[in-house]
């Protein structure tokens, strides 16, 4: 049983197309987490075959993503994707990405934009902000990715259970990997194919995760 | 008597008064309304007789008592955005946590 686990926060001219998408690839229980959005996210991810969950206030992406994780730790699901709703990623990719965490018997699998060339990654980005962030990254996690902080992810009830995402904000994708390793799960890494809408959230978005992770 | 500390008794009165005030409404407890009524005692005592906090700076090995009253002061100042610090951040979790536990209940 697999619950793709999709954060929203105002993404009422994207979250329909996300929920089409995935429900097209085969996966029924599509979750959407509505992060206090003010527009018709929920409307429309309920009219389109999602279940909806729906934060009253904004508490950030790392919240909405234990609301989901908690959602599936009480509905025993096996396997929870983390999805973002913003139709950056690829659903093609969560189907290898299944079969690839069941079939290497890993407990938490990452997306990665650098293990092949679909992603098209702003220049300034790929050469100067992520390369100093994943060295920031195996500082703080102990563990060398081949890419940071993208939002694809997939947990398996090993994982679920045993990781619980603190960070409301967005240095959560930082938690969870310093989480695993310290419970010793096994993390595999997996391409992902990330299309860029606009440049994400840039530089001072990383020093906001920086400021979180030290302070919080 | 300079203007600049009958200025300051009068602020330090009227502090006191609202410590009094919002003990007597039960908003503080006891302990944190004996800690604040001492700080603004003394602080009084400080701006009346200047020159007292000069024998506790010389203790300590600081020059003047102004600068010994600006370093107590600043040390204060960074201890209190601390601890408000710790509390908001308290309350932001538990904050997240009724979000949660509304939105589980009430699943669409």
């Amino acid at each position: 049983m697999i619950l793709v686990v999709v954060p929203a926060f105002n993404e009422e001219k994207k979250i329909g197309r996300v929920i089409s998408d995935l429900l097209k690839q085969g996966f029924s229980d599509v979750l959407v987490v509505d992060d206090g959005s003010v527009d018709s996210t929920s409307q429309i991810a309920l009219d389109g075959g999602g279940k909806v969950l729906r934060h009253k206030i904004n508490r950030g992406q790392g919240a909405s993503l234990e609301t989901g994780n908690e959602y599936a730790r009480q509905n025993n699901y096996e396997f929870v994707v983390h999805f973002d709703g913003d139709g950056q990623f690829n659903p093609r990719d969560v189907i290898i990405a299944i079969e690839k965490i069941k079939k290497e018997q890993a407990d938490l699998l990452l997306g990665s934009r650098f293990l092949d060339d679909r992603s098209q990654i702003p220049f300034l980005k790929k050469k100067i902000v992520l390369p100093i962030s994943k060295i920031i990254n195996y500082f703080l996690t102990g563990v060398w990715l081949s890419d940071v902080h993208n939002g694809f992810r997939i947990l398996n009830k090993k994982a679920l259970h045993s990781l619980q995402i603190d960070q409301d904000g967005m240095a959560h994708n930082t938690e969870i990997v310093k989480k695993a390793k310290k419970n010793k799960l096994k993390i595999i890494e997996h391409p992902v194919e990330v299309i860029y809408h606009n440049y994400g959230q840039g530089v001072l978005g990383g020093f906001k995760i920086l400021w979180d992770l030290i302070i919080k | 008597m300079y203007l600049i500390q009958i200025l300051l008794i009068l602020f330090f009165i009227f502090a006191l008064v609202k410590v009094s005030v919002r003990y007597k409404k039960g908003e503080l407890k006891i302990g944190v309304f004996i800690g604040w009524t001492l700080f603004w005692i003394i602080a009084g005592i400080v701006a009346i007789i200047p020159n007292s906090t000069s024998y506790f700076a010389g203790l300590v090995g600081v020059g003047r008592g102004a600068d010994l009253v600006v370093y107590l002061s600043l040390a204060l100042i960074f201890f209190m955005i601390f601890r408000l610090y710790i509390r908001i951040e308290n309350q932001e979790k538990n904050i997240t946590k009724i979000v949660r536990k509304d939105a589980l209940s009430d699943k669409k």
